[in-house]
């Protein structure tokens, strides 16, 4: 029947302009294992850097009263130093394991890894990172460590959230959640590193397994 | 009875022409190389194509630099946009009509 094999040549029409469509606009290749790659290693970082702060301040800090008392010029110079450094070490191995991951994916459904879409994600997303990055160090710069913490799972939050326009939408949902947690924390400064260790490790965790579960798992 | 096939537009008969539309009604402007990696093509067999499009005034062609290398960008036309979009609400009514 001719008219039959007309209705399936314009459904596969109609599916090859969806797939273009997506493909041009969205990168698809972002592994879930890149987001449990960077929960970990969050979560090693904000375990060292727990207890380096409980060794300079002592048993103070089981009382909540590690930024409270601000800092004392010789030692906590060092300390400064030591968790920047700490930080910059950390967002490099979560971002050599999540590049990594997402090659991997890309390369094993024969994707490229550098292309338009790609190059529109990591814009977009670097916008509201690095007016974030410049805030934090601001507040470093001003030893308003308070709000290290917050400001950066707001910023982050936001990142993701307009980079979800760019890639799998589910990644909006972690950026909320990612928004939220920054501003609850805003109210509870003391606690900065275990919600930044809770908004970096553990939510990167949950959404790679869940995004792993959904898109990858075969 | 109206026949469905009349709006298919003969213009996007090819699936690369297609390809080409569908990627410039997402991206507000889209460059020579970045058409030629997404649709898997050579230099020469997406240069005739565009020409093609741009014939019919569906796309608008913008030549720049980066340096000493040519930049050569695409946009798409209103013309080339509601043409596209009639291309795929005729393909939908083929479908439709054969559900019934």
């Amino acid at each position: 029947m001719p008219e039959q094999s007309q209705a399936d040549q314009s459904l596969e029409a109609l599916q090859d302009i969806k797939r273009m469509m997506e493909r041009s606009s969205r990168f698809i290749s972002l592994s879930g294992l890149s987001g449990i790659g960077a929960g970990i290693s969050a979560l090693v970082g904000a375990y060292v850097a727990y207890g380096w702060i409980v060794d300079y301040y002592g048993s103070d800090v089981k009382r909540g009263a590690i930024l409270l008392r601000g800092y004392t010029p010789d030692g906590a110079e060092e300390l400064k130093w030591k968790l920047i450094g700490l930080a910059v070490a950390v967002l490099a191995v979560a971002l050599a394991l999540s590049m990594w991951f997402t090659w991997r994916k890309a390369r094993k459904s024969q994707l490229p890894v550098w292309d338009h879409a790609s190059r529109k994600l990591l814009i977009n997303m670097l916008i509201p990172l690095a007016a974030g990055g410049f805030f934090v160090l601001g507040l470093i710069d001003h030893s308003d460590w308070n709000y290290v913490a917050p400001a950066c799972l707001i910023f982050y939050g936001l990142a993701l959230v307009n980079a979800s326009k760019y890639t799998l939408t589910d990644i909006r949902y972690l950026g909320i959640l990612e928004i939220i947690l920054g501003c609850v924390n805003m109210y509870y400064p003391h606690w900065g590193l275990r919600f930044w260790a809770l908004g970096f490790g553990v939510l990167h965790i949950v959404y790679g397994l869940i995004m792993w579960w959904k898109y990858e798992r075969s | 009875m109206k026949n469905p096939i009349g709006n298919l537009n003969k213009v996007f008969d090819s699936r690369i022409r297609m390809g080409v539309m569908s990627i410039l009604l997402m991206n507000a402007e889209i460059s020579f190389n970045d058409l030629k990696q997404l649709l898997e093509l050579t230099d020469g067999n997406l240069a005739s194509h565009m020409i093609n499009l741009e014939e019919n005034g569906f796309i608008k062609v913008h030549k720049g630099f980066i340096g000493r290398k040519t930049n050569t960008t695409y946009s798409i036309t209103k013309a080339g946009e509601k043409a596209f979009k009639e291309h795929i609400e005729a393909l939908e009514h083929m479908i439709k009509g054969m559900n019934k």
